[in-house]
């Protein structure tokens, strides 16, 4: 079992904060295949498609039949521990701050032996299972985990650095007005977080759970306007040093075309979503980047709550979709910008949701329940992307066969 | 499979090597000029008198040999460039011999060499080959002291060698290192010591790493005849072996290439494992010599700690052995560990190995092994040497 | 000495006092609510263009945006549909003599402290003509409530059945309107009818009724407290935007000293 983590105590004020340092991040074009599969959480290798033998590491030929046709498919991926070691000295800052670091060599049932970090569970000689992870330079690794759950799992410090686990962070959901935002709270809570503060703007305007969502154990109401640049910019310089994920779950949705459609809601539905993740950015972005190293409690995460319309309009919701596939842009922006911290931007592609914006759509649609859900396990998976709902992940498999079938069937007409 | 022809009448000649520094300001141009004016004046040659060239090393760039020419004001008929590390000695020499043998070539230079910088090595290991920047620097970023942790560890496992079995190699070496003076480890090591070194990658402690290291090495091959006109000391080149990439099926690297060439080497030689007054292993860690002694069938496969503990390694030993002290104590200097046996070897049998020689040493095995391009290392070279009877 | 000249001197030697009725434009400030399917009034916003630094050395200056009726706010007719065929009806045609002007101020605050609904009835104008005397032509009146002191919920002060806050019924806004020709209205709460004036016949009878009769209507006032029952001047210049149905807007008022 692993030590569990235990809360950490305060920070002393008088030791300098220590500096980012991030994991070899070059990689081949062929490796990268790695990062994607590892972005959203499957484990895939290369497979010949035309001799079927599983190649690693990521080549650009076969090594059996020198074919240059290698598609990524998910892999089983069970093998077997063959040897192991401690890494106790190393030239590179990220992991000189991190010994004493355990890798180890794992025979693939599918094939390829392996260099793998190991989790403490894994004993040598024994069965173990490679998961496909984002480490801080935001490329893919595999890491041998036991085949069975282990007491406090995640827990493991190797693990750790692979994910972005609430676990005795603070964190920052924007827009307590949501159905998301009392969902969030409880599943975060749920999850360890020590600390769950909720942005609310117009204090001076009423909504309905506001009383239950202010009573939590653990949750603080905090003034945030998402669309307005002084409110963003006063609470990350009250909030901004301790911020350790923020969860942008702010959204603004009318339903409505392009023609006849209102300029004020597409306005509003732009400041939420595009200009309110840029001054969210801009206001919080470099504190979080600065403590991106910050031992237990470090900054980790921006996780931004998407429509899957991002990737190809509703036109039914056009300009929704269109402000989404902005802020969508913005946050690989973001992305990059939080890199050097050893961030992730986790973006949760939610299909149409329950709620008085989408009565007219039918089922199935997804709750706030759900995509809470999914924010929680993208942030212990430590993933860039989460498709929730069936919607969602059709969209994408849709998208991903061929965007402009996709357009067009969207847009009308193919059944 | 074809057999190799014979060396017939090609010869090593003129070894020298450039004294190690731990950290040299200099470049990798510097260190190569100097083992080619060390080689050419044991030679007693002028540079005009080379038409082959041959060059080994990691931190020329942005040159290559090519660049060296004009740098070196040569105007070689034949070149060559060796990417192999602690192969390139075995594989520069086979080369140039065959070159020589067959008159592409009258007289080739074959030096390896590279300067140490402050963070140069660390920026060698960040740039080594692709498979290694995409599958295991990501994993800890341990270099090669992690890659041979791993195999130390399989070894370990598969065979029961303990560390007390590479600790004796490291030790005798050590006291080879003491009799050479161009040695970069020059306090004497005990096992106790070996033992309790701080460790780095487990099972690896600090006294199975090489140290990184600036130096050069150098030697001449040609006729046999050149070198009886010009009154050198000469050594024949009895057998090669090279391998790379062998036995890619095998889950981790428990043997080398040599396991699928040493019957042909010793065929070719004329000689046996036994025959051997010395042998030069490739030593960037114990665990490798090791699997050099069975690979090339001194014993059986998993045999070595058995075999190498009834042993005395040392240079007054029954089984001289990395007689200068191999790069675990005289250092790495990059390229140049490549060459750091042969150079020693062609010292030994030509009877010039001084504070070193072992008493009568005429046929010495040279070992290389190279280039740990993600897993384990794919080259794999051998050479005998014969001094006649000087 | 001309009325001018002894109107500065009265301002320089403070016996005519200045008085500011303007709330500070804030983003955190309340605007109206509407149901969420109609357009919303947008929030005061204030965006940095630069402040002495890259992006220009020396000075600092913002982009500022908001709706024609945010914060302490001017109605032009042309802001309702009765009175969209007004001659002069937006704020740009408005003739700027009607910008300076007598105030009446009807003190409501009492009865508006015991009922956040309280009405601005036909009785209690008459009862404020019976002590201060009849209501002038072409003058603003103001009803006092001294709302502008609540803030944030408190001053919206929404419930699920909406906003509630005082404001004159239709009876009181006729006669206003009809028989003493005023020529606007002003209030302290975020419009000029009350919190549930949809629910009058007509539906917001003050922007009704006013808007209608080319009336002008004055919201989000403060510091109502401080001018006297009648004798003030007021001025209040809306920005001339073209087509412009209201403006954010500096009230001021002119009181003699010790009158209020």
């Amino acid at each position: 079992m692993s030590d569990p983590l235990s809360r950490p105590s305060k920070t002393n004020p008088q030791t300098p904060l220590r500096v980012p340092a991030l994991p070899p991040e070059a990689r081949s074009r062929a490796a990268m295949g790695l990062t994607a599969a590892a972005a959203e959480g499957r484990f895939a290798l290369q497979h010949c498609a035309e001799c079927g033998r599983v190649q690693y590491p990521p080549r650009d030929a076969c090594h059996a039949c020198l074919s240059v046709d290698l598609p990524w498919r998910d892999t089983d991926p069970v093998g077997t521990l063959l040897a192991d070691t401690v890494v106790r000295a190393s030239p590179n800052l990220y992991f000189r701050d991190r010994v004493p670091w355990r890798t180890g060599t794992v025979r693939l049932d599918a094939g390829p032996s392996i260099v793998v970090h190991v989790h403490g569970d894994c004993e040598r000689g024994a069965r173990v299972r490679l998961t496909s992870r984002l480490d801080r330079a935001g490329q893919g690794v595999l890491m041998a985990l036991p085949m069975e759950e282990t007491p406090n799992m995640a827990d493991d410090p190797q693990l750790r650095e692979l994910t972005a686990d609430p676990k005795h962070r603070r964190i920052l959901i924007t827009d307590a007005r949501q159905d998301t935002a009392p969902a969030l709270a409880r599943a975060l809570l749920a999850a360890g977080a020590a600390e769950i503060m909720v942005g609310e703007a117009e204090g001076w305007r009423p909504w309905p759970g506001r009383e239950r969502l202010a009573a939590m154990e653990g949750v603080t109401l905090l003034p945030l306007d998402v669309t307005d640049t002084a409110s963003v910019e006063t609470l990350a310089g009250e909030i901004g040093g301790k911020t350790d994920i923020l969860i942008n779950n702010a959204r603004f949705v009318r339903p409505g075309g392009l023609l006849g459609g209102d300029p004020g809601f597409a306005r509003q539905e732009m400041e939420v979503a595009y200009f309110g993740l840029m001054r969210l950015a801009q206001a919080f972005g470099p504190a979080m980047r600065a403590r991106g190293s910050d031992g237990v409690r470090s900054a980790v995460a921006w996780v931004n709550i998407l429509s899957a319309h991002a990737l190809s309009s509703d036109p039914a919701y056009g300009t929704f979709s269109a402000a989404n596939a902005a802020a969508l842009s913005l946050s690989q922006t973001l992305r990059a910008d939080l890199r050097p911290g050893g961030l992730r931007v986790l973006n949760v592609f939610a299909g149409p949701t329950e709620d008085d914006w989408h009565q007219a759509v039918p089922p199935p649609k997804v709750t706030g329940g759900a995509i809470a859900r999914s924010v929680v396990e993208g942030l212990q998976d430590g993933l860039e992307e989460v498709w929730c709902g069936d919607v969602a992940r059709d969209l994408r498999d849709r998208w991903r066969q061929n965007p402009k079938v996709l357009e067009r069937e969207l847009t009308g007409g193919a059944t | 499979m074809s057999r190799r022809r014979p060396y017939d009448g090609v010869v090593l000649a003129a070894p020298c090597s450039v004294p190690y520094v731990r950290y040299s300001t200099e470049t990798a141009h510097h260190w190569l000029a100097r083992a080619l004016k060390g080689t050419l004046d044991a030679g007693g040659l002028a540079k005009e008198e080379i038409d082959g060239f041959s060059v080994a090393s990691f931190t020329l760039f942005p040159d290559t040999p090519v660049g060296l020419t004009q740098h070196f004001g040569l105007t070689p008929r034949w070149l060559d460039s060796i990417p192999m590390g602690g192969a390139s000695g075995v594989v520069a020499l086979r080369r140039a011999a065959r070159a020589v043998q067959a008159g592409d070539a009258d007289i080739v230079a074959c030096i390896a060499g590279d300067t140490n910088q402050i963070d140069s090595f660390r920026k060698l290991l960040s740039s080594f080959s692709r498979f290694a920047m995409d599958a295991a620097y990501p994993y800890g970023y341990g270099g090669p002291n992690a890659m041979f942790a791993l195999l130390t560890d399989r070894y370990m496992q598969e065979y029961g060698a303990t560390r007390e079995d590479f600790g004796r190699i490291c030790v005798a070496q050590r006291q080879n290192a003491l009799r050479y003076p161009q040695a970069i480890m020059r306090k004497p090591l005990s096992l106790e010591a070996y033992l309790a070194a701080r460790p780095i990658a487990d099972p690896i402690a600090l006294f199975d790493c090489v140290m990184p290291c600036a130096g050069a090495e150098g030697l001449l091959v040609m006729r046999q005849e050149e070198a009886e006109r010009r009154g050198l000391p000469h050594a024949h080149l009895a057998a090669t072996i090279e391998r790379h990439n062998a036995f890619p099926d095998d889950p981790m690297q428990l043997r080398g290439g040599w396991a699928m060439d040493a019957p042909e080497l010793w065929e070719m030689a004329g000689a046996g494992p036994e025959d051997m007054d010395l042998v030069q292993t490739y030593d960037d860690y114990p665990v490798i010599s090791m699997m050099q002694f069975e690979d090339l069938g001194f014993c059986a496969k998993g045999a070595a700690p058995a075999f190498l503990r009834g042993r005395d390694l040392t240079v007054t030993g029954d089984l001289p052995h990395n007689t200068s002290g191999g790069q675990l104590s005289a250092g790495q200097a990059g390229a140049a560990g490549g060459f750091i046996g042969l150079v020693e070897a062609l010292r030994q049998v030509t009877g010039q190995a001084g504070p070193t020689q072992v008493p009568g040493a005429r046929r010495a095995l040279v070992s290389g092994f190279g280039m740990i391009n993600y897993d384990r290392g794919l080259c794999s070279g051998a050479a005998v040497l014969d001094g006649g009877a000087a | 000495m001309s009325v001018l000249a002894d109107l500065a001197l009265a301002l320089s030697g403070g016996d005519v006092e200045v008085v500011d009725l303007t709330h500070t434009l804030d983003p955190d400030f309340p605007v109206i609510v509407l149901p969420p399917e109609f357009g919303q009034c947008a929030r005061f916003r204030m965006e940095e263009i630069s402040a002495y630094d890259h992006r220009g050395p020396s000075w600092k200056w913002h982009d500022i945006s908001m709706s024609e009726h945010t914060g302490t706010h001017f109605d032009a007719p042309s802001h309702w549909i009765s009175g969209r065929n007004v001659p002069h009806g937006s704020v740009d045609e408005i003739p700027p003599s009607a910008f300076v002007g007598p105030v009446c101020v009807i003190d409501c605050s009492e009865g508006a402290a015991g009922d956040e609904d309280y009405e601005l009835t036909p009785d209690v104008i008459e009862a404020w003509e019976a002590r201060h005397g009849r209501i002038p032509e072409d003058a603003w009146v103001l009803m006092r409530t001294d709302w502008s002191k609540r803030t944030g919920a408190a001053y919206i002060n929404l419930r699920e059945d909406g906003a509630h806050s005082p404001g004159p019924t239709p009876a009181a806004i006729r006669l206003l309107v009809e028989e003493r020709n005023i020529r606007g209205f002003g209030t302290e709460t975020v419009g000029t009818d009350a919190g549930q004036g949809s629910h009058y016949d007509p539906p917001f009878p003050a922007h009704h009724t006013l808007h209608g009769a080319g009336k002008y209507g004055l919201q989000c006032l403060k510091g109502l407290d401080r001018l006297p029952p009648t004798g003030a001047v007021l001025m209040a210049a809306p920005l001339k935007i073209r087509n412009g149905t209201g403006s954010p807007l500096r009230v001021l008022a002119l009181i003699e000293k010790d009158s209020a």
